[in-house]
């Protein structure tokens, strides 16, 4: 077994996924959120582990609506991640990775939080219009997206 | 050295070529991470992609950063307290899927180590701007962070689905 942390049922099993690029860069800079839990990281480059060490880091395909291949690749590993952690809580900052991966949430029963990325300053990205009916709670980086009881607006990655 | 980054997931040549260009005009060591373009830079030294360690290195060592306006290589800039300017990728190129890019800069350019290049026209002018730049202290939102990692948080440590009322 790879977790030599002690196990409580009051430490939170996270899920942390990030696409490539921004979304990953955007979500290290969150990772003080994640330090108390028993948390795994997924994103496209085996590469990335270093910055998540010890954490659990697993690797899929870079993948978008227009590398559809990929893209079914990738969703068959994240669904096999999902399975394998159980995680409690699943956190992402887009874009189609973190879509996939809050959808196998629901599987497992896992709640879910879709944090749209700080690029998208005029509107909602694609992954992130799709989560808005998926994601337990979906959150925009600019105050002026924020839509009453669907889209919040709870600070940025800045 | 100038460290020049199209990002990892599409060419953008319009940049490589226009930082060729400048390159040769102004005598400047210029490094590029140029990406899967077409366009082959006669007056840089370039690579398609880097290892997130040699990235790394390259940008500690560089003096300013060249980049389409990714959110990645904005947060990377500000990380590592070097100044950036951006060139905005356009749709009507097919640089990307949408003109997200724009609304990227429009908003970013506030920061004081960003320095935004609307096209290949201006890059220049926005290059020597940034490098005159003197280093003052990053106007980051500290605040805005913490808020949204306390966010987090709290959403992990409660039972609850929702995130409490901020108000």
């Amino acid at each position: 077994m790879n977790d030599l942390r002690v196990s409580s049922p009051n430490v939170k099993k996270v899920l942390a996924v990030a696409s490539g690029g921004g979304h990953w860069v955007q979500l290290l800079r969150l990772r003080e959120a994640f330090v108390d839990t028993q948390c795994t990281y997924l994103s496209v480059d085996p590469e990335y582990e270093s910055a998540v060490s010890p954490c659990v880091f697993y690797a899929v395909p870079e993948a978008n609506r227009e590398t559809k291949f990929n893209l079914i690749i990738a969703a068959l590993k994240i669904l096999f991640v999902v399975l394998k952690i159980r995680p409690d809580v699943v956190i992402t900052t887009g874009a189609a990775h973190g879509y996939l991966a809050i959808r196998f949430a629901k599987i497992v029963g896992a709640k879910t939080m879709f944090i749209d990325s700080i690029a998208n300053a005029e509107k909602l990205s694609l992954s992130g219009e799709l989560a808005v009916s998926h994601a337990d709670v979906m959150l925009t980086q600019w105050q002026a997206l924020s839509v009453e009881d669907s889209i919040e607006y709870r600070g940025s990655v800045l | 050295m100038i460290f020049v980054t199209v990002g990892t997931q599409l060419p953008f040549d319009r940049l490589i070529r226009s930082m060729d260009q400048w390159a040769h005009e102004s005598n400047h060591d210029v490094f590029a991470q140029s990406g899967n373009g077409v366009y082959k830079p006669m007056n840089i030294d370039s690579m398609k992609f880097l290892g997130v360690k040699e990235f790394d290195r390259r940008v500690s060592q560089a003096d300013l950063l060249v980049s389409h306006a990714g959110i990645g290589s904005i947060i990377t800039a500000m990380e590592m307290s070097k100044p950036i300017v951006v060139m905005p990728r356009l749709a009507r190129f097919g640089e990307h899927r949408n003109d997200h890019q724009l609304a990227t800069v429009s908003k970013l350019k506030e920061l004081n180590n960003v320095f935004v290049a609307e096209s290949e026209h201006d890059l220049g002018n926005a290059i020597r701007e940034a490098l005159d730049h003197t280093k003052t202290e990053l106007n980051t939102a500290p605040t805005a962070r913490a808020a949204l990692v306390t966010s987090i948080s709290d959403f992990i440590s409660s039972d609850k689905v929702r995130l409490a009322s901020d108000r």
